[in-house]
């Protein structure tokens, strides 16, 4: 079970634990299911809870980046640990995904 | 050189057994008093290298994969990740960043690029329909090799 909030158009999911392969899995069902409401237009994943992630969390983002932006909104990432934001740029996520105080 | 410890281990592609390989080279590499940082280095590193396994190599099907590890007197670890499924065919094109042949899947095709940067060296072999091994290797206590070579 996600901890989410959700205010106006802004969604904000609070990820914790292990994020690999496997347990991503029925994350991506939970947020999707979440962002099946058409007024969410702006998705915030705060990352402090994160103990370990490996690339399958840049498909994660990248995945929901894309069904935002097809109705003209936006993903945010938050208290990114530097491992999390290592990995993240890496891949170039910071050039779509917004990473927030 | 003289191997100080070493290890072999088989368990079913499944993706629960991911956090379970990360959990094994833990303990192996922990003996060593490994930085935090070079803990997370490598069970990243083996975290990309078994989930290409199950879901590249055997692509979810049933399969084995086994975790060899060795760890020499120099605090060198070298892990190899085995699979016996459907190989690579083009080793090169696969280690490219954002090459995925899984995209549907949302993978991003970033695997062996965290593998490079989280390890010393990364090597791959492969035969199609026979399987592959990657071969990651570390030198532990990095640091502190350093900070001793300076003073
Ligand atoms: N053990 C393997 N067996 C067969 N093919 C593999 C194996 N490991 C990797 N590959 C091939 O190499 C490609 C690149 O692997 P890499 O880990 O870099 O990216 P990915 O797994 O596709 O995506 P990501 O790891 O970012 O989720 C894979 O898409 C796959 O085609
Ligand atoms: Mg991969």
């Amino acid at each position: 079970m996600l901890s989410y909030e959700k205010y106006k158009g802004k969604l904000t999911v609070r990820l914790k634990g292990e994020l690999d392969h496997a347990s991503i899995a029925p994350i991506r069902a939970e947020l999707d299911q979440l962002l099946n409401d058409p007024k969410v237009k702006h998705l915030v994943l705060d990352m402090e809870g994160v103990s370990f992630m490996d690339s399958s969390a840049i498909g994660l983002v990248i995945g929901r980046y894309k069904a935002l932006a097809r109705r003209g909104g936006s993903v945010s990432v938050t208290r990114t640990a530097p491992r999390v934001d290592r990995i993240f740029e890496m891949a170039g996520l910071y050039q779509i995904v917004e990473k927030r105080a | 050189m003289k191997i100080k410890n070493e290890m072999r281990l088989d368990f079913p592609a499944a993706g629960k057994n991911e956090s379970f390989a990360r959990l094994v080279i833990s303990a192996f590499v922990l003996p060593l008093n490994p930085t935090l940082e070079e803990l997370a280095d490598v069970k990243t590193a083996v975290s990309e290298a078994v989930t290409n396994a199950i879901v590249h190599g055997y692509a979810d099907a049933p399969g084995t994969v086994r975790l060899h590890a060795v760890l020499y007197e120099d605090d060198t670890l070298k892990v190899d990740v085995i699979d016996n499924g459907r190989g690579i065919e083009d080793i090169a094109l696969a280690r490219t960043p954002f090459f995925t042949t899984c995209a549907e899947d949302e993978r991003s095709g970033m695997g062996f690029t965290v593998m490079e940067s989280f390890m010393d060296e990364v090597s791959v072999q492969s035969k199609p329909g026979r399987g592959t091994t990657v071969t990651l290797v570390k030198r532990l206590r990095a640091c502190e090799t350093e900070s001793a070579r300076r003073a």
